[in-house]
């Protein structure tokens, strides 16, 4: 069954076209991507879903019934970008608050405790650093017992510790059997966390693949970059099938390939008996996917 | 506990927390009456007064200035805050409406009033000799009608107002003009004829006739009351058709 059905999504404000055409499908349990660049069409297409906007083409079907039916709202949980709440309210009353909303609550104490606010539950809001104001909402995303969390931006602003801490909550919710739908401009997050994303750009899907299948959209492009021991002719080098290119930095050599491109330029160098010193690999990340879908740095 | 109290206490709290509120809506007016009612003066009974004293009437103009307070300065800079950070759209996508946070504030600023309106009467009857009314239910009435007025054009504000401190930046620019009109700085009887006119169409003017018609028991005015109930159905039409959520 699939769980959330997007079917040619449309939304523009005024003249502004914000999601031109956007179709994807999410499965039961898994974490999935929503990778762009700003400006792309997010924001909105988690919006639709969560029923606060009302596309102007196009279906999406949630749980079986169509996206902003009421009756969806105990089964989703939704964490929005730039969502506050009342600057003097307490973590516990915000989460007591909370769970009073939903027909069946999950017991609040013990999601402050996996998301570690037991020692905050008589801080104020306002007193509360980013990281933990991420993980109230978190919390209170997951108050309702969701069936569906969608997370919007969620470690925007956070420093890199708590923004590592996060992502370890995020592999705990996967385990309770919450299908996830996560909002992202973070490669490095998108490709830790998700099993299948979709790249939107200017309001239309670029890409829809797990994190490899996308990475190996732009060839697995490899570099390599070291020293010889000893002066060597290019030709040595760009002989091998696996070599296309053979750049010189002062004393440094790069060389740009596929394929098993390390084996291949090590093992030729060791038969001419030199050494590579300083010897660094670089392979294709998400990041290089991300620009070469999106043309965008 | 059903969702809507659970709501209004918490927000009853959250405004408590707040001692710069909590001062100028419960305990500031009745420090007013303790002051003014030191005044020798304002013992006097001027006869434009239909037999009250000037501090009888100072009463009413401590308890209008609370309901001054809280609908047009507070109610509106917390809502329009409320929607700045986004508070109104997490609702939204609970199965709680954002409407029931705007109900549960209007109730809460309600109750506050009526707090305010207990504490400063018992100050004024117990120290100061004022009457207590002599037609209560009129009087209680007519806070009512005042809250009405001021807490739609409050909504209103907070409905239009890009930001919180827009929202109390014109809440407070309403503020001063609409309480100068209701006479707190010279009573309405004392004002010129051309002042007192004005007035009678302004809403805490309005509700602070009606009170006193309670205090002294005559039948109350119908122009106040008109004006009232039209603040509140216009003000209150305009609110829920222009209020925007996010």
């Amino acid at each position: 069954m699939t769980v959330i059905e997007v079917k040619n999504l449309a939304k523009r404000y005024g003249e502004t076209v914000a999601v031109r055409d956007v179709s994807f499908s999410v499965e039961p349990g898994e974490i999935f991507g929503i990778l762009g660049p700003n400006g792309a069409g997010k924001t909105t297409t988690v919006e639709c879903i969560a029923g606060l906007r009302t596309p102007d083409s196009g279906t999406i079907t949630v749980l079986g019934s169509p996206a902003g039916d009421p009756a969806l709202r105990s089964r989703i949980g939704v964490q929005l970008q730039e969502s506050e709440l009342q600057e003097k309210i307490t973590v516990r009353e915000a989460l007591e608050l909370y769970s009073t909303f939903y027909p069946n609550p999950a017991d609040w104490r013990a999601l402050a405790d996996d998301l570690g606010l037991t020692p905050k539950l008589k801080s104020r809001f306002g007193k509360l650093s980013g990281g933990q104001k991420q993980r109230l909402s978190i919390a209170l995303a997951l108050i309702g017992n969701p069936e569906i969390a969608i997370l919007d931006e969620l470690t925007t602003g956070l420093d890199p510790q708590a923004r590592r801490e996060t992502w370890e909550l995020i592999s705990g919710i996967r385990d309770r059997g919450v299908t996830l739908l996560l909002v992202t401009h973070f490669m490095e997050e998108a490709e830790r966390l998700c099993d299948r994303i979709v790249v939107i750009d200017k309001g239309a899907v670029a890409a829809l693949d797990t994190p490899a299948g996308l990475v190996e959209r732009t060839g697995n492009e490899q570099r390599i970059r070291f020293r010889p021991s000893t002066p060597i002719g290019d030709e040595l080098l760009t002989v091998l099938p696996e070599v296309r290119e053979v750049h010189r930095h002062g004393s440094k050599i790069e060389v740009v390939g596929s394929g098993n491109l390390l084996h291949a330029v090590v093992s030729v160098l060791a038969r001419n008996g030199i050494v590579a010193a300083e010897l660094t690999l670089e392979q294709s990340t998400l990041d290089d996917a991300f620009v070469h879908l999106t043309g965008k740095e | 506990m059903s969702v809507f109290t659970k709501l209004t206490l918490t927000e009853f709290r959250l405004t408590l927390r707040d001692p710069l509120y909590a001062f100028f809506t419960l305990f500031f007016p009745i420090l007013l009456v303790l002051i003014l009612g030191n005044v020798p003066t304002m013992k006097e009974a001027p006869p434009e007064l239909g037999g009250l004293r000037v501090i009888d009437l100072y009463a009413g103009l401590a308890l209008g200035l609370a309901i001054g307070i809280i609908g047009l300065q507070g109610l509106p800079s917390v809502l329009a805050t409320y929607r700045e950070r986004g508070i109104l759209r997490r609702l939204a996508t609970t199965p709680a409406r954002p409407a029931i946070l705007l109900t549960a504030q209007l109730v809460m600023n309600l109750i506050t009033v009526l707090i305010s309106m207990v504490l400063v009467y018992t100050v004024a009857i117990l120290v100061f000799d004022v009457p207590f009314p002599q037609n209560p239910a009129l009087f209680l009435l007519a806070v009512l009608l005042n809250c009405a007025g001021a807490f739609s054009i409050g909504l209103l504000l907070a409905g239009i107002a890009p930001t919180g401190k827009t929202a109390n930046a014109i809440g407070t620019f309403l503020f001063f003009p609409l309480m100068f009109f209701a006479g707190l700085w010279a009573p309405r009887e004392l004002m010129p004829e051309i002042l007192r006119r004005i007035g009678d169409f302004t809403p805490l003017a309005a509700g602070q006739d009606l009170m006193t018609d309670a205090l002294l028991g005559q039948s109350p005015a119908l122009l106040s009351i008109t004006v009232l109930v039209g603040y509140l159905l216009i003000c209150g039409a305009a609110a829920v058709k222009l209020f925007r959520w996010e």
